[in-house]
This record gives C-alpha cells, structure tokens and sequence, in this order.
C-alpha cells in the first residue's frame, strides 16, 4: 500500500513508484494483508455464519479483505482462484475495516451459492457422494 | 530502468492479458442465507456418534467418520486413534471431531470448516493446506506444524518442531510453548503467535504475513523485521488467545511484532518475454 486514500486503487492504475512505472504495472497487493478484523464493524450475516459452523470469530475470513482489481472493488476467491467483483450497486464505506466486512459477506454468499463454479467441477471431479 | 519498459511494449507485451479471462457467474448478494457448501452434509452438533478405532486402519477410520457425518451425526468422538496417520483428513464440512488419545503425520490435513481437538500429540505436518475450522491439540507438535495452511485458527497448546507454518499462507497459528528452527520460513499470508521462545531464522525468507513472539528470540532470517504493534494487534491478540484459554507470559502488549523487510520483492516484467521468447 502506498497512499492512505482508500479509493486509491478506484481511481488510478495504482502504478505510482518508479519501479513500477518501469515494469508498467503495481507491485505487491493493493489492500493491507496484515490488517486483523476489527469485530465492532462484524455483520449480523457473518454472526450468524459464526454461530452456524460453531466459531467465536471469523476464522479463515480474517484473511479476507476487500480488494481491487481493473479499477473495481472486488474480493479474492481462492477457491477459483480468481476476483469477484462487488456489485455496482453495493455503496462502499470510507472505512477498510467495513469495506472487509462487506467482501467477506459477498464471498460466503459467492461460495454457498448454487452457480458457484465449484459446483460444476465437483459434479466432474468428486471422489465421495 | 525506463529503457526496459520502453523495450518491452516495443514487444507488444503489454497488450498480452494477463488478468481477465472474466466468467460471468451471476448470483444475488441478496439470496437466502445459506451458510454450507451445497454438497456438504447436513449435520447436527446435538447429535453425537462415538467409536473406538483401535484395530481399525486409517481408511477404515476416515471412511466411519464420513459415514456419520452422512447419518447427520454433527459431533463425532474417535477414542484411541493410536497415532495412525492422515487421520480426519480431507472433510469439508461443518463438524465437531474429538480425538481422544494422538495422531501420527498429516494428521487433520486439506480440511474446510471442521473443529477439531486431539486430547493428545500430533506428528508432522498437522493440519497442513488447512482452509478454514479450527484445531486444537492439548499437548506437543511435530514439524512443518500447519504447513502451507490457507486459513482458520491451529493451536498446539505444548511446543512444535521445526519449520512451524512453513509456507503458511493464511490462517492463524498459535503455539503455547517453544517453536523449532525456521519457523515461518516463506511465509506468505496469515499470523503466527508464539507464545515461548523462537528457534533460529525465524520467519526466513518471509514474504509476508505477521509472526507475534512472547518468548526469546534465537535469531530472525532473512529479511524478517520486527514491527510496530498496534492497539488493534493488541485487541485481536487478547481475543483470539483468550478463546483458546491461553494468554501471553508478559501480556500481549510486550510481544515481539515480527514482519516482512520486503527487501525480496523482487519482480521482472522480463518474466513474460523470456516465456514468450523460449515458446
């Protein structure tokens, strides 16, 4: 991270250093993977996922934050390997431990979702019924 | 420097997509909640299942708890495990799993969503590419403890081996006691919480991610800084240690904050000519 504007990476390439105006494209990863959850911007969606899979905190979503990818807000999947961006609809706050929230919620309704591409790899792959 | 980027979109290299490849993949942010996998089982925690695994092998044992969880059984007890190997690996699903007695290697491994406690030890890579769930181990851990592990919280609550969260790129992993040499080496992601003393080149080659150290510090690797520790560190230290009925020896404030120097980010945009240049 380079700038402390939050819609930094809205609104420019993101290509800011010398370094990356040489190579033409920005190095590392355009939010703080490090930023550990504040639990007082928690959702009630995610405390009720909490409450279903019998955790006290966010478990592996401490690991998911919102991110940008071609000038869009969007949260990484790492069961495809690839971004989802969020709905343009979706007003983001001025705030990244809220905006964390809002990514961390979209991905759980992403990957419980029927048209999650995960349920077509399964029906060709799986081992166990 | 500047003659290297002019050189490379002379290539035409910067017209090549390297991100993209866009699926459209429509669902409703709004949509009923659902929390599980659509293929995962429909378990109940209420409802608990017992079996003494002691004559069986490690297939057989993987397989019953299976079974169970397809009965809707959503607490299941495994009584003397007798340190086999790979045990209660591979589940995808929401579930409480007790193992009474210790597991052998790669014990717990490629797991997404289940709680698990072993009232006993753990060999080798336990939990290793871990998703998300949590796991608990009461007493000692072997090496390349959590290795390569995406997510969710592991807690060895005596001392670990060598190599601990060894390319660890995600999740949470906590040690009670003492972590062996090359703890965190390549670490990408996630926190490590070290409660004891650190073994030698901590964090070698770290990448990114976070180590918390409440003991001594033999010596860091490789471009592994300490950093500057935050009233938010702070907080979440005390939760999440607190959830696991342990607490730092000199309180959480006082711990070692350990990150990457970030002196080996090193990257190329030669990388994509020389791959065009060899195909």
């Amino acid at each position: 991270m380079s700038t402390d504007n939050i819609d930094h990476f809205l609104e420019t390439d993101g290509v800011d250093t010398e370094r990356e105006k040489d190579i033409g494209q920005h190095i590392g990863y355009r939010y703080d993977v490090n930023l550990v959850p504040d639990m007082a911007y928690c959702t009630p969606f995610l405390k009720k996922y909490m409450e279903v899979m019998g955790w006290t905190d966010l478990n592996w979503l401490e690991d998911v934050h919102m991110g940008y990818e071609e000038n869009r807000a969007a949260v990484f999947d790492r069961n495809i390997n690839g971004w989802v961006t969020v709905p343009e609809d979706i007003e983001l706050p001025d705030n990244q431990q809220e905006r964390d929230m809002i990514a961390r919620e979209l991905l759980i309704k992403f990957q419980m979702s029927s048209n999650h591409p995960m349920v077509d790899l399964r029906k060709a792959y799986e081992k166990f019924k | 420097m500047a003659g290297v980027a002019h050189k490379s979109h002379e290539m035409g290299l910067h017209s090549e997509q390297l991100s993209g490849r866009t699926q459209q993949r429509f669902f409703s942010a709004t949509e009923e909640e659902n929390f599980v996998y659509p293929w995962s089982y429909e378990v109940d925690f209420d409802k608990s299942a017992q079996f003494d695994a002691e004559g069986m092998d490690t297939p057989q044992i993987n397989v019953k708890i299976r079974e169970l969880m397809q009965q809707g059984h959503g607490t299941i007890t495994v009584k003397n495990p007798m340190a086999r190997h790979s045990l209660g690996v591979g589940i995808l699903n929401r579930l409480n799993l007790n193992f009474e007695g210790s597991l052998g290697y790669f014990g717990c491994g490629l797991i997404d969503g289940p709680n698990v406690h072993i009232s006993g030890r753990v060999g080798w890579s336990c939990a290793e590419n871990m998703m998300a769930g949590t796991v608990v181990i009461e007493k000692n851990g072997g090496s390349t403890f959590g290795a390569a592990m995406r997510g969710g919280d592991l807690v060895c609550k005596g001392d670990v081996g060598s190599r601990t969260g060894i390319d660890q790129k995600g999740g949470t992993i906590i040690v009670g006691g003492r972590t062996g040499a090359f703890s965190g080496f390549m670490m990408q992601r996630g926190r490590m919480v070290i409660l004891g003393d650190a073994g030698k080149n901590l964090g070698d080659s770290m990448y990114d991610g976070t180590i918390y150290v409440g003991g001594k510090l033999t010596d860091l690797g490789v471009d592994c800084v300490e950093g500057e520790m935050t009233d938010l560190d702070v907080k979440w230290l005390n939760d999440k240690l607190g959830k696991y009925g342990l607490e730092a020896p000199n309180g959480a404030e006082n711990m070692t904050k350990l990150v990457s120097g970030k002196q080996l980010w090193n990257y190329d945009n030669l990388e994509p000519t020389e791959k065009k240049l060899v195909l």
